[in-house]
């Protein structure tokens, strides 16, 4: 087990570096000048540009501006946007709205999700079953941009009107965890309903595994067969996505923070880009890069746990 | 598809003494999109206690499908059992409650499977699993039954058990898993073992050894053995007596030394000249020609008859029932005394 782990994080090291060099080398390839960008139409004193291409390296090749990078990263700093601003300062507190808005989504994903698959394969071609998948085809067939829309009309506005109470904050996050829970929910749903049917055909493999069948032979009780036997074989693709949806859920903040006007990193990401904010691009691709991988990591030391055929290899 | 014998026990060997097991004139079908597959028509076979079963067959025969019926793990639906009775000491077990029914299952009732490497859990201790049996339907604690499980793989001869107890399956060789398979199916001193296909996946060195290991376990429990196989080299020194079924009926059955002497069926006799031996080397190996028949779309009369190569007109038209040759002997052939004499060619 403690091989295992050391070979895993030690794998861990070239994906980093591969992939913070790619972001690097596409945010700095985009055409224009990120100094002419700052300035807007205006002319920019020729000095002054010069100087600051000297101080964030910007005459240098790719290569060697990706190491300066990487030395400051190691040493914990982000580096300064190009208005002198600590890009750490730019981060405060809004990887928090980000992770928790990810968190709460991956926790309305797990439950729902797995719960709606279990029950689904259970009642296999029944009309709960039917109903379930057509669910889930409507889930992933219309898009955040129109359930968000539409959830914040109904639950928040309408409800509140008809109600008098405000159950979901439609915006900010002020409410604490209640202004999470709309948006959280509007970030899974699409994540939910991949995951019930990723259930639903895990478990309904397993089901018909002869596993099953001997502990049905040895008399055990139903329950029994599906909640351990079963179940804790048809988990590890369930962990599986799981951990690599908790990355694809941060990046996919972006749409979801701006309906709800959360001050996470989403919106930052889309400003920064808009203006051309590369050390800031860069910085927070980084950091979203990093927990992919750390979750990544989790999964497979969870993997370890689940499935033995993997820990002794 | 009337069949008067087959309603009398035809296998029961006292009569007006209920048998250990006795499965009578059991149907098994399977609905499907095709339509309805008859996999089971009528079987009767007994066992008593201390008695073992050879039942023998191609796949597709039913041999498995009887034994799962017995069992009560039958998926059903697609599985439904129309007609027929499986007794277990006198009691109709399908007309039990799941409740009564799940209090004989692997208790009194048990069961071995053919692969044990997919049959058993991947992710648990063969420890965990066999101690299973003991903690769930005896209450044991966890301590007590890790215990159990160490007694019963030293008994089945697990070298080192109390070290490999917390080993996982896959860490174990093919027969090491099937004795695994095989101590967790004895735990509880069942009265019943049913052996489906228990050596068809091993080395022929290994199979030896397991059924060596069946018959020895059987005399010291006095367990009745149901042993399902296609082989029939394998049953010869284990089975008293052999049940060989052919389309979902039982075509003969004997006891285990007069079938292999003098078969009573054309499909017996294929099968037993089909086996390769030393003292025909060089000769060509006998084989049955032909398929056996698709259950949805079964030839008329004789099952067999597609393949057989004693056909006469009627075997088209009649149905054979499972003619009385002796007390234990039977077969389902309409020329069952010229395939016995040898006269029919």
């Amino acid at each position: 087990m403690g091989r295992y782990v050391i070979r895993r994080l030690l794998q861990a090291i070239p994906v980093l570096l591969g992939t913070t060099f790619l972001i690097f080398a596409i945010v700095y390839a985009l055409p224009g000048d990120p100094l002419q960008a700052l300035a807007g139409e205006k002319r920019v004193d020729p000095v002054f540009a010069a100087t600051l291409r000297e101080q964030f390296h910007l005459n240098e090749p790719l290569i060697v501006r990706y190491g300066y990078y990487l030395r400051d990263i190691v040493s914990g700093n982000f580096g300064t946007t190009f208005r002198g601003l600590p890009v750490s300062t730019i981060f405060e507190g809004k990887f928090q709205v980000t992770f928790k808005l990810s968190i709460t989504a991956l926790i309305f994903e797990a439950i729902i999700g797995v719960g709606l698959g279990l029950w689904a394969a259970l009642r296999r071609g029944r009309w709960e079953d039917k109903g379930i998948l057509a669910i889930t085809l409507l889930m992933v067939s219309v898009p955040t941009l129109v359930s968000g829309f539409v959830l914040q009309l109904v639950l928040g506005v309408k409800l509140k009107q008809s109600t008098g109470i405000d159950f979901f904050p439609v915006a900010g996050v002020q409410d604490g965890v209640r202004s999470y829970l709309l948006p959280g929910f509007v970030l899974a749903m699409v994540s939910i309903a991949y995951l019930t049917r990723l259930t639903r055909t895990s478990l309904m493999e397993t089901l018909r595994a002869d596993y099953v069948r001997t502990a049905v032979a040895k008399g055990m009780p139903r329950r029994r067969v599906l909640g351990r036997h079963a179940l804790r074989n048809s988990l590890i693709p369930m962990v599986t996505y799981l951990g690599a949806d908790l990355g694809t859920l941060m990046g996919g903040a972006v749409i979801t923070e701006t309906i709800f006007n959360l001050p996470g990193i989403g919106q930052q990401l889309f400003q920064s880009v808009y203006l051309r904010e590369n050390p800031v691009v860069v910085g927070i691709v980084t950091v979203l890069v990093l927990i992919y991988i750390l979750a990544n990591l989790v999964v497979d030391l969870l993997y370890a746990v689940l499935d033995p055929r993997i820990r002794y290899e | 598809m009337k069949n008067p014998s087959i309603d009398t026990h035809p296998l029961a060997d006292e009569v007006g003494h209920e048998p250990l097991l006795a499965v009578d004139n059991l149907h098994v079908e399977f609905v499907t999109r095709q339509g309805i597959v008859r996999a089971v028509n009528g079987v009767s076979y007994t066992v008593n206690a201390g008695e073992s079963l050879a039942v023998l067959g191609e796949s597709g025969s039913g041999k498995s499908v009887t034994a799962q019926a017995i069992m009560g793990i039958l998926d059903m639906p697609p599985a439904r059992i129309p007609k027929g009775e499986i007794r277990f000491r006198g009691t109709d077990m399908l007309k039990l409650s799941d409740q009564a029914r799940s209090q004989i299952r692997g208790q009194r009732i048990a069961m071995i499977f053919q692969d044990a490497l997919s049959a058993l859990n991947p992710v648990f201790t063969v420890g965990w699993q066999i101690s299973e049996m003991f903690r769930v339907h005896r209450g044991m604690s966890k301590r007590d039954g890790m215990k159990k499980a160490i007694e019963l793989m030293d008994r089945v001869r697990i070298p080192a058990a109390k070290q490999r107890v917390n080993d996982y399956p896959h860490q174990f060789s093919g027969g090491m898993r099937q004795r695994i398979m095989i101590a967790m199916s004895i735990a509880l001193d069942p009265e019943v073992l049913i052996a489906d296909e228990p050596t068809t996946a091993l080395d022929v060195t290994v199979q030896a050894q397991i059924m060596e290991l069946l018959a020895e376990l059987q005399r010291e429990s006095n367990m009745g053995l149901i042993l399902i196989t296609h082989d029939l080299g394998v049953v010869a020194d284990v089975a008293d007596k052999i049940a060989v079924m052919y389309a979902g009926r039982i075509v003969e059955h004997a006891p285990v030394h007069d079938l292999y002497k003098t078969p009573a069926h054309p499909y017996s006799k294929g099968l037993l000249d089909s086996i390769p031996r030393v003292d025909q080397k060089g000769q060509e190996l006998y084989a049955i020609k032909g398929l056996p028949p698709n259950l949805l779309d079964m030839p008329s009369g004789c099952a067999f008859h597609p393949r057989c190569p004693y056909r006469r007109d009627n075997c088209v038209t009649d149905v054979p029932p499972l003619y009385e040759i002796s007390g234990t002997r039977g077969s389902a052939c309409h020329y069952y005394r010229e395939v016995l004499d040898g006269t029919l060619g």
